[in-house]
């Protein structure tokens, strides 16, 4: 074959090769600058607050936009008490779910029901939200509110975490609804991860005459811990970012309630409610830093979780 | 006192049962909330729906504006995010052996894939909205092009690497370059996988709420101007829901099954779809 | 122990009238890992030299040094020289696009472009030439008459390659690589995947390509070696161990290791 048309082709190749490697690469970098981005405009905006209350703002109580007082501490309980009722709720529940579809289900059901659980996932957080509000709470409040005060609200040393008049709304239906939301993701996450054990370790113990909870209980949970954790994580981190079903539900108060049946606030639901009615400088850099501080949380817990799935990954590479 | 072996039968038999009803638990709500939306969704769900602006308290009107508004800002969210992200994609899984780049992209798109997108609002709320000094159409589908790309890069990365490497080395091995290979082999083989994670970050950001309500904001009449604040079914149902007036809340109900319905449409094709590719592979 | 038997070519090597590749001193290092530990041997043109030996002996490894195919990976690396018609693959200088339009490769396991027949082939003509829509045609008509598919394909040809059974999507690949018009042709392990009737067919094909290219090809089949090679490689853990004429490494081996292998007393 011609060999100028060659030498012409391979210059073109040369070039278009580094072009696209380069584009790529780009675009690539885009996503460390859009994190970079982020952060510094997070931190420019709330500048206002930090050097009017600094580290103050973590731990007071205030929210006064009319006096000019602000803290974040409400809304950071708030954030933290919802998102520990959701996994008290969603571990054991999505453990229940990974462990069915990995070991009980039938195996023509096993996809259409991870499937199932999936849409729970792909379901809109504002639809959790009204259907939190509108049907969920006042179920809540007529019947199972007057039964938490009557039982667990007399019970010594929790009972005032349990009790207060019967609104439906407030931190523990956030929380509940909260759990709603983040079983699908830990499930589908402990799912995975109970794949992966091979099945030449399953079949040892049952080998050895144990029961399929034994199994379950003491081979492949010790087995994939890590992954597990780093699901939980994963879920924890949705939860804590969550605002529109929390914002229907939790109540906007910005007191400090001891009852977890009363309003409160989260950082995601303040923002989501206060935002574009913010007046002044001081008032919007506030509920700026809020958001800072929301996304160090998550960032934080996001990279421990992402930290532990990589460690199970590697491991498994190795095993194979 | 039991034998031991009656004990573990015991506590096994208790477990599986635990465990059967977790999921009853979790199906139990998937039904109530479907069936939620459906009872108060469905008589509101008219054609005057689909033919009439988001009305003032009081008077009748349905939503085509907030749901046009929506289809546009998803439209343009995607077509900014996709392109990007599958490049990144490619990135990661293609030039991505060598080097601190690769590995740390990986890492900070995990952490920007699960981040609350309600910072993603006040993100775009700071550089851009305070810029041009108002809420936008842009602005909204800005920063859901912000949640498209890491969905993206995460199935573009992985959809790649199911593709063989016996492939690339087969193309190599004819003397193809390296951008002809990923082009026209590799990002062919595994398109089918890149367009259900297209899918399904569409049913994502199609319900997204919170990054809309400081970019977009909301608008009560047509509008076709991207430059104007628009409206968009998630921010409208936010505040008819929220509002006290029956009108409002009946056409929030009408929205949240419009949203959820197609939402979950997409879901399930993006699965069938992915599903019925790779078996004919 | 086998220095006295590689460091000079010219004893084990066969007459060979012309020789189109000469591996001189190769060594291959998968990072630490010495894969190939100075390798000797030439390859004759338009002849058949197989690579046998057990598995992880190198003989796949030495393959894809011919095209540098390793280049894909990193930590992998190559020294000495390999000479293609005399001229050093090895050198940085060398293109690597323009070296593997010279030497073509099939592979284990088919591996059909997700494209159609044609396309498939087309594809590799494409990067170089430019053809026009007859002139493609006939070329894609001659790869696939010269890779005994033709037959099987003329109707089908805008189906997509991954439509074919296991035998015919080997042949489109080596339809594919030949359509490029290379000089040699890598086969690495070709039938390993295949069924014997379609094993029987490539084995045949093997015997009319060479009239037209050098043919290297690797294989843990030793009678596949005896039946389609001309010459004959053995190795063992990186080392080349005899290197001849096959009929004389089959029939009358130096080395007591290539006997124990070919008796099937190990490997």
């Amino acid at each position: 074959m011609p060999t100028f048309l060659r030498e012409a082709s391979l210059k073109r190749h040369t070039i278009l090769d580094l072009l696209f490697r380069n584009l790529t690469r780009v675009s690539a970098f885009g996503v460390l600058v859009l994190l970079a981005a982020i952060i510094g405009s997070l931190i420019i905006g709330s500048m206002p607050t930090i050097r009017a209350f600094g580290f103050g703002f973590l731990v007071s109580p205030d929210w006064d936009p009319v006096g000019e007082r602000f803290g974040a501490l409400i809304p950071i309980i708030g954030t933290l008490v919802t998102s520990a009722i959701a996994l008290t709720i969603a571990i054991p529940v999505s453990f229940g779910i990974a462990l069915f579809l990995t070991e009980l289900s039938p195996r023509l059901l096993r996809r259409p029901l991870g499937i199932a659980i999936e849409l729970l996932a792909g379901i809109p957080s504002i639809i959790y939200g009204m259907w939190g509000l509108f049907v969920f709470a006042p179920l809540f409040a007529d019947h199972i509110e007057p039964w938490i005060n009557d039982h667990i609200g007399t019970m010594p040393y929790i009972g005032p975490f349990f009790s207060g008049p019967p609104m439906g709304i407030g931190m523990l239906t956030a929380g509940i609804i909260l759990a709603i939301m983040v079983i699908p993701f830990i499930a589908s996450v402990m799912r995975d991860v109970f794949e992966v054990v091979p099945t030449l370790l399953k079949e040892s113990a049952y080998g050895l005459g144990a029961t399929t909870w034994e199994v379950m209980w003491k081979v492949v949970l010790p087995y994939t811990r890590i992954g597990v954790v780093g699901g939980i994580m994963l879920g924890l981190g949705r939860a804590l970012g969550e605002t529109m079903a929390i914002t229907f539900v939790i109540g906007n108060s910005h007191e400090l309630s001891k009852s977890l049946l009363m309003p409160g606030n989260s950082i995601a639901s303040a923002l989501a409610n206060e935002f574009t009615e913010a007046y002044g400088d001081l008032y919007t850099s506030a509920l700026i830093e809020l958001g800072l501080i929301l996304f160090f949380i998550t960032f934080v817990v996001l990279s421990l979780a992402r930290y532990m799935l990589f460690k199970l990954g590697k491991r498994e590479g190795q095993v194979t | 006192m039991l034998n031991l072996y009656t004990r573990r039968r015991i506590v096994n038999a208790v477990g599986l049962a635990i465990s059967m009803l977790a999921m009853a638990f979790g199906l139990f709500w998937l039904c109530w909330i479907l069936w939620a939306l459906l009872e108060h969704g469905l008589p509101a769900l008219t054609p005057v729906v689909f033919a009439q602006m988001t009305p003032p308290p009081g008077s009748s009107g349905g939503l085509l504006n907030a749901i046009a508004g929506s289809l546009a800002m998803t439209l343009v969210g995607t077509l900014i995010g996709t392109p990007i992200g599958i490049l990144a994609g490619t990135y990661l899984a293609e030039f991505g052996q060598r080097g601190w780049l690769a590995p740390v992209t990986r890492f900070i798109n995990d952490v920007l894939l699960s981040a609350p997108s309600i910072v993603i609002g006040l993100f775009v709320y700071e550089i851009y909205v305070i810029r041009v000094k108002h809420f936008s159409g842009w602005a909204g589908a800005l920063a859901l092009s912000i949640i498209v790309i890491p969905i993206v890069i995460r199935t573009t990365e992985n959809m790649l690497r199911l593709v063989p490497t016996t492939l690339r080395e087969a193309a190599a091995a004819l003397g193809a370059p390296q951008w002809k290979i990923i082009n026209f082999i590799t990002l062919r083989a595994a398109r089918a996988g890149i367009i259900t994670g297209v899918m399904l970050a569409i049913a994502r950001i199609s319900g997204e709420t919170a990054p809309l309500l400081f970019t977009a904001l909301n608008n009560q009449f047509w509008s076709s101007d991207m430059d104007q604040p628009m409206a968009n079914l998630p921010v409208v149902i936010f505040q008819f829901a929220m509002s006290p007036y029956e009108d409002w809340q009946k056409l929030a109900w009408a929205g949240a099954l419009l949203i959820t319905l197609s939402v979950l449409t997409l879901n399930i094709l993006a699965r069938v779809l992915f599903r019925q590719k790779s078996a004919s592979h | 122990m086998n220095a006295e038997y590689t460091a000079n070519p010219k004893v084990t090597a066969p007459k060979i009238i012309a020789k189109k590749i000469i591996v001189r001193d190769l060594s291959f290092y998968y990072g630490d890992f010495c894969a190939l530990k100075n390798i000797n041997l030439s390859i004759a043109e338009k002849m058949v030299t197989a690579f046998i030996g057990p598995s992880g002996c190198g003989k796949s490894t030495l393959l894809r040094t011919f095209n540098r195919m390793y280049q894909l990976y990193p930590k992998q690396k190559a020294a000495g020289e390999i000479l293609l018609d005399g001229e050093n693959i090895l050198d940085k200088k060398q293109d690597l696009n323009t070296l593997r339009a010279k030497i073509g490769m099939v592979f284990q396991k088919p591996t059909p472009f997700p494209m159609s027949i044609y396309d498939n082939i087309a594809f590799g003509v494409k990067l170089y030439e430019r053809l026009s829509k007859n002139d493609m045609d006939e070329r894609v008509e001659w790869a696939l008459r010269k890779a005994a598919l033709w037959n099987e394909a003329k109707d089908i040809l805008r189906q997509s390659g991954t439509s074919l059974s296991g035998g015919q999507q080997q042949r489109l690949c080596i339809a594919r690589a030949i359509a490029v018009k290379p000089q040699v042709l890598l086969l690495d392990e070709p039938t390993s995947a295949l069924d014997p009737i379609s094993t029987a067919h490539i084995e045949k094909l093997i015997d009319e390509l060479k009239e037209d290219f050098t043919i290297v090809i690797v294989t843990h089949n030793m009678q596949q070696a005896a039946r389609v090679s001309d010459y004959t490689a053995y190795m063992y853990l990186g080392d080349l161990i005899e290197f001849g004429d096959t009929s004389v490494v089959f029939t009358n081996p130096k080395r007591k290791e290539t006997e124990d292998y070919i008796t099937g007393r190990f490997g």
